[in-house]
């Protein structure tokens, strides 16, 4: 709430970066243990920190929207009372009979010590058995870094040049 | 910031062990958690907290932005590489069994080399991204603008 209310984007910034943190321990008492150290590293380290150096680069303080934000409003709890209305149609926490654990879960947990035998079996799935969706989301990055290259260097380098011909 | 002599002091303490906890998560991630983006990312921070200390200069000496980028190329590479080369032995793509003559060790170097391709990646991406939002020169991006 107050990460909505604030217009200093200073103390949003750290809020998030707070939120993040409890998040992270959130998800290890749920024993997903690789995405709590994903969440500390990504969502309350590198992103605080990006977030921080654009604020440098932008103002600090947010403007007051010019609209009335109700259609938005709208729009936001009309998505998620959906969503919430649609997980009391899921399955209990941890229950066994739960599609996601009689699909290739199974396989997985009882295959792995044959095929690949690492003791991590989350690194297992991540590398081997999905490793086409892992090379999808490095290309991702790839992509992104390729982006703030391209957008944020390229235009560096005309603006220098141009100082360097008015000179 | 030449005056902030206790963070400068700690760190240059905290920067190797950063580092080498990164590495450790790195290739230690087949047996704890961890893998190659969590150690990319730390990574990633050791050479930012260095930048925030001592100045983008002298991080920018450590690493050239040549070797960022080729950095951000290299580790893809890496991993498309890998499933190529499993192709290229015989198998699916991205199939790392073929790689040794025991698919159970062939499955153990893949994995190895993926997650290193994606370290590498990520933390070329990070130090990029980071590099180049403090590059920028904030009064002239908001006259450029106006």
């Amino acid at each position: 709430m107050a990460v909505a209310r604030l217009r200093n984007l200073f103390a949003v910034v750290m809020l998030s970066g707070i939120y993040s943190l409890l998040m992270a321990g959130i998800f290890v008492s749920l024993d997903a243990v690789d995405v709590a150290f994903t969440e500390a590293a990504v969502g309350a380290g590198i992103s605080t920190v990006l977030m921080l150096a654009t604020l440098y680069l932008t103002k600090s303080r947010e403007k007051i929207p010019v609209h009335k934000p109700l259609l938005p409003l709208a729009v936001v709890l009309v998505t998620g009372g959906a969503l919430i209305y649609s997980t009391l149609g899921m399955p209990e926490f941890g229950d066994p009979d739960a599609p996601i654990n009689g699909h290739v879960a199974p396989r997985y947990i009882n295959e792995m010590p044959n095929e690949i035998d690492i003791p991590n079996i989350v690194t297992a799935v991540l590398a081997s058995y999905r490793g086409y969706d892992t090379l999808g989301e490095v290309t991702v990055i790839f992509t992104a870094g390729l982006g703030v290259m391209l957008l944020l260097g390229g235009r560096r380098r005309s603006a220098t040049d141009k100082d360097e011909d008015g000179e | 910031m030449r005056h902030h002599l206790v963070l400068r002091v700690i760190a240059k303490l905290l920067i190797p062990f950063i580092l080498l906890f990164a590495l450790y998560v790195q290739f230690h991630g087949d047996f704890g958690p961890g893998g190659g983006f969590q150690a990319g990312v730390i990574f990633a921070a050791g050479f930012i907290l260095y930048s925030l200390i001592f100045g983008r200069k002298n991080a920018l000496k450590v690493v050239p932005p040549g070797v960022l980028a080729s950095g951000v190329a290299a580790g893809v590479l890496l991993f498309a590489g890998v499933g190529v080369a499993s192709l290229l032995l015989g198998g699916n793509y991205l199939d790392y069994g073929v790689l040794r003559t025991d698919p159970v060790a062939g499955q153990h170097l893949g994995i190895l080399l993926v997650e290193l391709g994606v370290g590498i990646t990520v933390a070329a991406v990070m130090m990029t991204l980071f590099f180049h939002f403090t590059g920028r020169d904030p009064d002239r991006s908001r006259s450029r603008r106006r």
